[in-house]
């Protein structure tokens, strides 16, 4: 890679051990890319508190030294180096477990919760802003057209890229933090405009609408394309923010997709002519009654209509989707059986306790919670699983050993969560 | 014994050789896989119930989790990871997840790797010169 004299500076440790380190890494990132170069960035999210394998981290830090998980956990350092500030203005994700409920209602170890404490405290110290979210654009890190950024999360990856306009890759826990103490990033893939262009048409036959049918319209062609950029095109009724979550969570669980163009919708598809970019492009499939068919199908695995637990909330809701559902639970109570969680991120749940849909939540017996997800309770391997989350629904057996998950419906979740019984469909 | 040459270009350096692994399925380093074995758990998956560990995985192209890399360091660090990674397409998941990996990896072949190598093959990796040789079982 061609580097620049002050990343060659930072390279050679002019400015710490630290960004000397990011530098190292971030070099070997590029070359693994075949980057020719970097492109400043100033806009980052982390992936800092999702310590997804706490035991293997007591097994490689037996001192539990914070510098020392960070290096290796963070920046793939086998020295351990001390972090001061970091230099790009910087959000992160979930700290995994939620500090009031990881014992008796996630059910996780005191390995992962003192990780989370750490963490939080970690980042709060060398500058990071805690926002501990999947969707940081509802919670105070929104980009704006055409600004580089290096961003984590599989499903805030395509609304920064497709829907803000903003340049990210889909980022890991290792280069983000690199890029966050040294503003730099790969000039690769979604940075440069040419690679941005659209190059697979999905003929959209049967019109989405609601979530549900964006959720299952995004987990069906992620599933098919590859790591093309799929033009979804003959789009009726324009969708909201609140439907792009689902569908850009959906694209980033059964495939790849960190980029797409919705002709007349986002903001590079004005026209097929500007989201192919004037190229002829020959690739096509077609999304109908057939291929939406099988995205449930494969969605919906539970032989048993019997719902133990109905999860929410992911990507973390929107407070469009949380009054919705306190509209819908309101006055009702939750089944004896059956658990309802409803996650989000702190700064919508401030809103949602303003305006009193916790309370509803609540008072029906469910529960809204921050800073964690449904992915990160040990649940029962037998429960049966309900969710308005394709993204959950697809990795409840890989990443819980939940064979039994059912997506549906906001609608029907709800309905679920109150009978005990799943009557969903695919109507 | 039959042997057959791939040559595409390093993503990480190193040597390695060992039985192959081979899917056609894209696959994800994170939220998919158990690292206290290396088997895969993602539902539908082809490799589901089979372990990455100890062989020379062949996969078209990384999918799913931006957690990617980190799945893929807790897999070197638990010993369960694989010996090397032929990769038909990089992107950034599978590049950043064979450096913290740290295993030698190849990708751009002249050939498709998941067409041409088959699972029980005998593959050596020289990602320096970007060389895959097969030897069929």
């Amino acid at each position: 890679m061609k580097l620049t004299d002050d990343e060659k500076s930072m390279l050679d440790g002019n400015e710490g051990k630290a960004v000397g380190k990011a530098m190292e890494l971030l070099v070997k990132y590029g070359e693994a890319l075949g980057a020719g170069r970097f492109v400043d960035t100033n806009n980052v999210t982390l992936l800092s508190g999702l310590f997804m394998y706490p035991e293997v981290v007591k097994n490689t830090v037996k001192n539990f030294e914070m510098d020392e998980i960070a290096s290796k956990f963070f920046l793939d350092s086998d020295e351990t180096v001390h972090v001061d500030k970091i230099k790009a203005f910087t959000t992160n994700h979930i700290f995994t477990v939620n500090n009031a409920y990881w014992k008796n209602i996630q059910r996780r170890s005191h390995t992962l919760a003192r990780l989370a404490v750490m963490t939080e405290a970690y980042c709060r110290a060398i500058g990071v802003n805690n926002t501990a979210t999947c969707s940081p654009y509802i919670a105070g890190n929104l980009p704006v057209k055409g600004q580089h950024c290096a961003w984590t999360e599989s499903s805030a990856i395509p609304f920064a890229n497709a829907v803000i306009g903003a340049r990210t890759n889909i980022e890991g826990c290792h280069s983000a933090f690199a890029s966050a103490l040294t503003g730099k990033t790969p000039y690769w893939g979604m940075h440069i405009e040419e690679n941005r262009y659209g190059n697979l048409i999905v003929d959209v036959e049967t019109d989405p609408g609601n979530m549900f049918e964006w959720g299952l319209l995004g987990y069906y062609v992620a599933g098919v394309c590859g790591l093309k950029i799929p033009i979804y095109r003959d789009i009726r009724r324009p969708p909201t923010m609140s439907m792009l979550m689902p569908f850009d969570a959906a694209g980033g669980s059964s495939g790849s997709i960190i980029m797409y163009h919705i002709v007349g919708v986002t903001p590079e598809a004005a026209t097929l002519e500007a989201a192919t970019g004037n190229r002829n492009v020959t690739d096509r499939i077609r999304y109908g009654k057939k291929e939406r068919s099988e995205a449930y199908r494969k969605l919906n695995r539970s032989k048993s209509d019997k719902v133990d637990i109905v999860f929410l909330g992911c990507p973390h809701y929107s407070i469009e989707s949380i009054a919705n559902v306190a509209r819908l639970i309101d006055g009702k109570a939750v089944n004896v059986n059956t658990q309802l969680y409803v996650t989000t991120n702190r700064q919508t749940k401030v809103l949602a306790d303003l305006g009193g849909y916790t309370e509803t939540i609540a008072k029906a017996g469910g529960l809204l919670l921050a800073d964690t997800c449904g992915l990160e309770f040990n649940h029962d391997p037998s429960a049966v699983i309900a969710t308005d989350s394709p993204k959950q629904a697809h990795y409840y057996p890989g990443k819980c050993g939940v064979e039994n998950a059912l997506y549906g419906q906001i609608e029907e979740c709800i309905d679920a969560a109150v009978s005990g019984k799943w009557k969903g469909e695919l109507r | 014994m039959k042997t057959l040459t791939l040559k595409g270009r390093k993503v990480v350096d190193g040597t390695a050789e060992g039985e192959a692994l081979v899917t056609k399925d894209a696959w994800a380093a994170f939220m998919a896989i158990d690292v206290d074995t290396g088997v895969v758990t993602e539902a539908g998956h082809e490799l589901r119930g089979k372990s990455v560990a100890g062989k020379i995985l062949v996969f078209p192209r990384s999918k799913g989790s931006s957690g990617w890399s980190m799945g893929a360091q807790a897999l070197r660090f638990a010993g369960h990871a694989p010996l090397a990674m032929v990769v038909s397409e990089i992107h950034a998941q599978s590049a950043l997840g064979a450096v913290v990996m740290r295993v030698p990896t190849v990708t751009d072949l002249d050939m498709d790797p998941t067409e041409v190598i088959h699972t029980g093959d005998w593959v050596k990796v020289d990602a320096g010169k970007g060389i895959v040789e097969i030897t069929r079982k």
